[in-house]
């Protein structure tokens, strides 16, 4: 998660402190993510350095005082609205571990590719079920948290889909007679080509 | 006391070659104020399970108990007693009469259990009215969103003070705010008192419940463990 845009975003409602920005990150992200001190002054020392944020003299601040405020510069609002609005890059799959496992669980002799999947879909109906927990409650869920609630639902909602899918897939393959007896033919070159070019992108 | 204790169920359609075991060995218990969520793939044998939980359908072998009562050494009639006020049902295709006023459809299973026709209107009302549906009393079903459809359903599952809940795959056919919604209602019986049973592949759905239990070619193979509690999502280093 990019704290660096998360503090210009909330500098871009108007010039902040150092401990007021982490309260206003843990409050906005539904008190998920907590953030030290430290982290939010690094990278302030960051955004300054890079011409992102200034800090203000003492005559500027909003309030007196030993700390310094900073405030998003021209370059910094350009930056926050270039992040906002070029899509995250998910282009090339991730080494998943969870994928990986499976795909060795289904070659290591003596490995119950099922075990493997069923002790995963286990895990992570019991990670859900604790997110679903901390929503139960409406009157204790504002707007932020609900969002970040559902986000990681979704997620895990999703592994628990592939996982379903994949051992679908295997048990479909055991049917019609999978392991092979003899060597497929290797894929093609240009399919080769193909999946290497998304793998790498 | 257990509101529904399934013992070593099984059960075995057709015969000879023809011959399916839809359920092997399954034992289940629900207490009152808790949700077990059933969780499976298509043919795994959920709907069974809860058709037979139901007692909609007799297991092959195994005992169904219902408050702590056989419903094998139970007669015909006391079985059908025990569908009017123990047990509600919730299906994916909400099952109302479209001939019927949402109240009316709620206060069906009242009136047929004896009770006079004004008092279980205004216990239908009641009951829809605590589901926030009390303006949509008078629609009939094909007036109503599936959402509104399906918590109707729902009211007229729990109407009567029923101890025992089964749903199979209630939000399957609604977005997921209006999915979310019944299961959120559910949940809510539940703190109640109700003891539910939820057939879904859906994991979203599930982790509403207190126990999921997973099913596989009619075995019960697997089930989660209490959680942590929610505090433990919260205190992973930053």
């Amino acid at each position: 998660m990019s704290v660096r845009h998360a503090l210009l975003a909330l500098l871009s409602e108007g010039p902040k402190y150092g401990l007021q920005l982490r309260e206003e990150f843990e409050a906005r992200t539904g008190e998920v993510w907590p953030l030290n001190v430290g982290q939010v002054y690094t990278t302030l020392g960051r955004l300054e350095r890079d011409g992102l944020v200034e800090a203000l003299g003492d005559g500027d601040s909003a309030e007196g005082g030993p700390q310094k405020a900073y405030r998003i510069t021209g370059a910094g609002s350009a930056e926050l609205t270039q992040w906002l609005h070029v899509p995250t890059e998910l282009s090339s799959p991730p080494r998943d571990e969870l994928v990986m496992k499976v795909l060795v669980a289904v070659r290591v002799p003596g490995a119950d590719v099922h075990e493997v999947i069923q002790a995963h879909r286990r895990y992570l109906v019991q990670l859900m079920q604790e997110w679903t927990r901390l929503k139960e409650d409406e009157a204790d869920v504002d707007l932020a948290f609900a969002l970040v609630v559902d986000a990681e639902l979704f997620r895990l909602d999703s592994l628990i889909r592939w996982l379903d899918a994949a051992e679908g897939r295997l048990r479909r393959a055991r049917a019609d007679g999978w392991p092979p007896k003899l060597r497929t033919a290797p894929a093609s070159m240009a399919v080769l080509q193909r999946r290497r070019r998304i793998g790498a992108s | 006391m257990r509101v529904l204790e399934l013992r070593s169920i099984s059960k075995v359609y057709g015969k000879g070659a023809a011959q399916v075991q839809a359920l092997r060995d399954i034992s289940l218990s629900v207490e009152p104020g808790s949700m077990v969520a059933v969780m499976g793939p298509s043919g795994s044998g959920k709907s069974t399970l809860l058709t037979i939980a139901g007692t909609l359908e007799e297991p092959t072998a195994g005992a169904v108990l219902v408050g702590g009562a056989d419903t094998a050494r139970m007669s015909g009639g006391a079985k059908a007693r025990l569908r009017r006020r123990t047990i509600g049902y919730v299906f994916q295709d909400f099952n109302l009469l479209p001939g019927l006023t949402a109240a009316e459809n709620v206060s069906l299973p009242l009136e047929l259990d004896g009770m006079s026709a004004r008092r279980a209107h205004l216990a239908g009302l009641a009951a829809l009215e605590d589901l926030g549906l009390g303006e949509q009393a008078r629609r009939f079903p094909d007036q109503l969103s599936g959402g509104e459809r399906q918590r109707v359903a729902i009211a007229r599952a729990v109407v009567g003070e029923r101890s025992l809940l089964l749903a199979d795959e209630p939000s399957g056919a609604l977005d997921s705010a209006s999915g979310e919604a019944v299961m959120r209602l559910i949940h809510t019986y539940c703190k109640r008192g109700t003891a539910a049973v939820v057939v879904t592949h859906d994991a979203q759905l599930a982790s509403w419940a207190d126990r999921v239990v997973f099913l596989r070619d009619g075995r019960l193979v697997d089930q989660t463990v209490p959680p942590a509690g929610p505090e433990s999502l919260l205190e992973q280093p930053s």
